[in-house]
Order: C-alpha cells, then structure tokens, then sequence
C-alpha cells in the first residue's frame, strides 16, 4: 500500500511529531516500502487461526490488592523530570495556551 | 574440517600469548578460579577491564557511560571480604544502555532522554540480582536508540565498530554490548533481544549471546521497544559463562507478570552432555538461493560437526518463516507506537521550550526521537489506526500463531534447529542507512523465534575469507535452553577447544 504525503502528515500529527516538508517526502517514500514489504502477510490464509497476542500460555496472574512502597521515593521520582514541581506535583505548560 | 584445524592452532598459539598477561580476556570461569584461588584480585581484574576500554574504546565505541569509580571501589570492597561465593562474584561487566541502575544515566542512546540525562531512581530486577551474586557493574554499553536497529547506527552516540574490521558495524541492537565482550572490555554483559538484537551482534563480533525463551528472564526496568517479544539475556565469551549468568538473572519477578514460575534448571549441570543421539532439524526456509556462499558453507561444515559428534540431522519444514518479517515489521511497531507515548518531556529527560502542552509534546518528541523511531512510532500509528488495524495489526498477530505452530510441529521431531545466524557477515558501516527495508532484511532468521518466543543461541563456526566471524544459530523449543546450551558446550569444546576467536585490536 502507498501512502501520501497528505496520510504521512496525518499520522505525523497522531504520533505527535512534527515534520518539515523535507521529512514528509523522506518518510512517505519509506513508509511506503515498509508497507509494501508487510504486505506479503494479506498472501496468508489465517480464517482458521486465532490472533497471538502472548506466547507464554500464562493465564490470569494474580496479586494481592495491597499498597507497596515503591522501589523509590516520591523526591527522587520528581527529581528525573526535567521540568519544576511543587508539593510532589510536576509544573506543566497550561494545556491551552 | 581442515579449515576448523588451521584456524584453532592459530588462535590456541595467540590465545596463549596473550592469555597468561591480560586478565581482561579471562571467562567467568576462568577468572573466578582465579580469584578464590588468590591468583588474581577483583581489584585486578576490574582494573585490567578498565584499562582496556580506555586504550580500545575509542576506536570501537562500544561503552557510552563509565561507572569506574563506583566499579573499583566494589572490588576493593569484594576483594577485602574474601568470599566468592557465587562464579559471579567480582566479575565486572557492562550492560546495554536500557538497563536501569539505581543513580547511572540511562538514556536508551536517545537524545529524548539525554540533556538532561535521565539518572534511574531503581535497578532493574536483573541488575539487582547479579548485584547480589556480586557482579561489578562497570558501565553502559551502546544501542541502537530505544534497541530499533540492526547496527548500532541509530545511536545518539554514533555508531559501533565491529573488532574485525573498523569499517564495519557490529550489529545490532546490542552491538555495543557484542563489541566490547569480544574485544575483552569486560568479562560478560547484558543485552536485550527482541528480534535477533543479542545474536545478530552476538555472531558479527565473534561472541556467543543466547535469547531467552520469553518469560525466562524478567523484564522490569529494562526500557520496553515492544513488549510482546522483548527479551533479557546475556553476552559471553564462552557457552559455559551463558549458563552461568542465565542461572543468576533467570526466574519469576513478581515485578513482571510475564515471567514463569516454572522452576529454573541447573543450567551448568549440562556442561558434561553430549549431543549423542539428539535429532537437529534442517529447515530449507532459512537456506534461500541469495544466502551468502560463504555463510551456507560454514553452517554446512557445522552440521557435520553435530554429526561427527553423534547428533541425527533430520530435514524439516517451516513454511511460514518467509511471513515472519513482515508480521514482526506490523507487531512490533504497533508495541513501539505505544510505549514511547510515555516520552513526553514531562517525567524525565529532554525538555523544550512551547506555549502550551499540545506544542511542548511535539517539540520534545521531535527534537528527541531520531528517524528510525519515528519511522516505526508512525507505522504503528498507522497500522492500529481505525481502518487498518484488522488488516495489519491482527493479521499479524494470526500469522504469528502459524509461526508459532510451525515450530511447535517441527520440535515433535527434533530436539534442535540449527540455521544461520545472519544472511551475511558484518556489513559495512552506512551501507544500509538509506533503506529501513534492507536494515530490516538483516533480521530475517532472527525473527521466526522471537515470535514463537523461542530460546535461541548464536555461535561463532567460522571465518568469511575477509577474515569475519560467521555465526550458528541454534534454536529449542520453549523452556528449551538446556538442550540448546547443550549443543552449543559441545560445538565449542570440538571446534574452539582453546576458546573463541579473539579479534586482533
């Protein structure tokens, strides 16, 4: 399948990534060959199969509803954030302007 | 077998020259008889690594952050206590950039988690548990950024360069990782295998590295590319130093739901086995017409090594291996498109100036992420996005259950699979850049077992007239490691008796 500059722009603004015009060019040719090669897979005959989405055969694993202590603490979490907090809340920019 | 001869009198004669003076190229075993016998110090050893990487590194770039001081102090420590109770204790190692250690920078080689540098608050559960056999962390080995790559390329660092020619990559993900075991920077190290990231880098660099069976090793900490099929396992210099390290790092974490609690075997007790008897299974589908002459020579010599040593070998099919790659190229995007959402600028590393939210998470993730990420981000976007997500995403996922089944089939007549490990040798550096595609082809017999979730292990068998290792790759069924580990001890011990091959840097 081929994809447009007008698709790779759309996903682009999904992904939240911007791209210049020079970008949109590179990765719609890209993408496309990517899609191209993947599209062997509609060769395959799977009406019969069930989708995989984990192949260890682990069913349902359980723990008990308990509150744990963290392997750190609250500061040292806050602390990786490159932005300012305070009272162990990180300072975002306003979601609108 | 006359090539096999002439190459082990040659390394047998360099291993000796240079094996009694640089303790840097002892395996785990060697160095910790060694160390309980006084021989040598932790301290010693620690420090010959060191001093290794300092005068090799800089042409190899496979060490991105070095953790010195804290690694030599530990092994003062260790060598003040005397007490070596594990095969692991002293032995300095480095693992791949996305391993959380508690205060280190971990930064996935990405520029999103760098400037500032993202420094772990918490060990991941395999750092923690060699931490307790008493492993010496010694630094951080090189990536493809957040392991999406097959050459180490993608790096925010730069590239890796393969021991045997400069020129060349070392594969990928765990190119760093690969480089720096089979150049002697550390005795072992970590790496992640999603889909051929441990044995592909494994077989350009001339080491031996085995992906676990998924649910083997524990994932938390370990940065996430996709989670269905991410692996930990280890990097070494001998088949014996793999059991080793998989008989500390493997079992349940009750931090990873995905882990088994089905017991783990005594890995080193298989060190004594014989392939005698066990049936290896040959599948056409990973010999294809355009296979490089010289890998299908090697890995046919292989086979008659397994038959000297008393091994059936047994024609088999796998006939879905060919959809393998473009299920993964589907699967695996799809799980990247999600867990990068969580790098956003706001709880760790890179940051930007915007006016408002929407704009500061398009200006971190454009400035942070390179071109291969956003590639696949956006694939995966697309291919879960309404419209396409039955014809991509679980279509895939079906094929993935034939890949799964082919497998399954194939083990109810054989113990093993043997194949090649990489269509080629170490390629050239740059040569694949411009041509996601051609990258992704590397990965074409790394990828059927990741899907299925398989154990497999790569090993050197051999030499391209270039003078660059060529690479076995032996599969097992699931929970199959012993019988891989197996095969792969007695293909060692019969083709490298004085060790693996040694690049000359």
């Amino acid at each position: 399948m081929a994809l447009t500059p007008a698709d790779i722009r759309h996903i682009a603004k999904l992904s939240r990534i911007n791209l210049s015009e020079k970008e949109v060019a590179k990765f719609t040719k890209e993408l496309s060959s990517i899609l191209e090669c993947v599209d062997k897979l509609k060769e395959v005959d799977t009406r019969k199969c069930k989708p995989t989405k984990q192949i260890t055969g682990l069913k349902q694993i359980f723990r008990k509803d308990e509150v744990k202590r963290g392997l750190a603490d609250v500061e040292k979490l806050l602390e990786t954030s490159p932005l300012k907090f305070t009272e162990n809340q990180i300072e975002t920019q306003a979601a609108h302007g | 077998m006359d090539n096999y001869s002439i190459i082990i009198i040659y390394y047998n004669f360099k291993f000796s020259l240079t094996g009694s003076r640089m303790i840097n190229t002892l395996t785990i075993s060697q160095a910790h008889n060694k160390l309980k016998n006084k021989e040598i110090s932790c301290e010693e050893l620690t420090k010959s690594c060191i001093e290794r990487i300092e005068k090799t590194d800089p042409l190899v770039n496979a060490v991105i952050y070095k953790n010195f001081n804290s690694a030599l102090s530990k092994a003062k420590k260790i060598d003040s206590e005397n007490n070596f109770y594990n095969p692991l204790t002293g032995i300095p190692y480095l693992s791949k950039d996305v391993f959380c250690e508690e205060d280190v920078p971990t930064t996935a080689c990405s520029n999103i988690l760098r400037n500032p540098d993202y420094v772990t608050p918490f060990s991941s559960t395999t750092t923690k548990r060699l931490e307790a056999c008493g492993a010496i962390s010694i630094g951080k080995t090189n990536t493809d950024e957040f392991t999406m790559g097959s050459s180490t390329e993608t790096s925010c660092y730069g590239v890796t360069k393969c021991p045997w020619d400069l020129t060349r990559v070392a594969g990928g993900s765990s190119g760093g990782s690969a480089a720096a075991v089979s150049s002697d920077e550390s005795i072992f190290a970590l790496g992640t295998d999603t889909g051929g990231s441990i044995r592909q880098p494994a077989g350009f660099c001339g080491c031996t590295g085995i992906r676990v069976t998924y649910g083997r090793t524990s994932r938390f900490g370990v940065m996430s590319m996709a989670s269905s099929l991410d692996t930990i396992g280890p990097l070494a210099k001998s088949v014996e130093d793999l059991c080793i390290i998989l008989s500390a790092i493997s079992g349940k974490d009750e931090l990873d739901a995905t882990t088994s609690d089905l017991e783990v075997p005594d890995y080193q007790s298989i060190l004594n086995g014989s392939v005698k008897g066990m049936t290896i299974g040959i599948s056409k589908d990973y010999f294809p017409a355009e296979l490089d002459n010289e890998v299908r020579e090697h890995i046919e010599n292989a086979i008659k090594v397994f038959k000297k040593l008393g091994a059936i070998t047994k024609e088999i099919s796998l006939p879905h291996t060919k959809y393998a790659l473009p299920a993964y190229y589907i699967i695996v995007p799809s799980e990247i498109s999600s867990n990068m959402a969580r790098y956003d600028g706001i709880r760790f590393g890179h940051t930007e100036k915007a006016k408002d939210l929407i704009e500061y998470y398009f200006s971190v993730r454009s400035a942070g992420f390179g071109d291969e990420v956003k590639r696949r981000i956006m694939i995966g976007t697309f291919a879960l996005s309404a419209g396409y997500y039955d014809a991509y995403y679980r279509q895939a996922q079906r094929v993935r259950t034939l890949i799964k089944q082919d497998f399954e089939k194939a083990f109810e007549k054989v113990d093993l699979i043997v194949s090649p490990m990489s269509p080629t040798p170490a390629f050239k550096i740059g040569s694949h850049t411009d041509d996601p595609v051609a990258m992704y082809l590397e990965d074409i017999f790394s990828i059927p077992q990741a899907l299925a979730g398989i154990p497999a292990l790569s090993i050197p068998c051999g030499f391209s007239k270039e003078n660059l290792p060529i690479a076995l790759q032996i599969m097992g069924p699931q929970w199959g490691e012993p019988q891989i580990l197996k095969a792969a001890n007695a293909f060692e011990k019969e083709v490298w008796p004085g060790g693996l091959p040694k690049p000359n840097i």
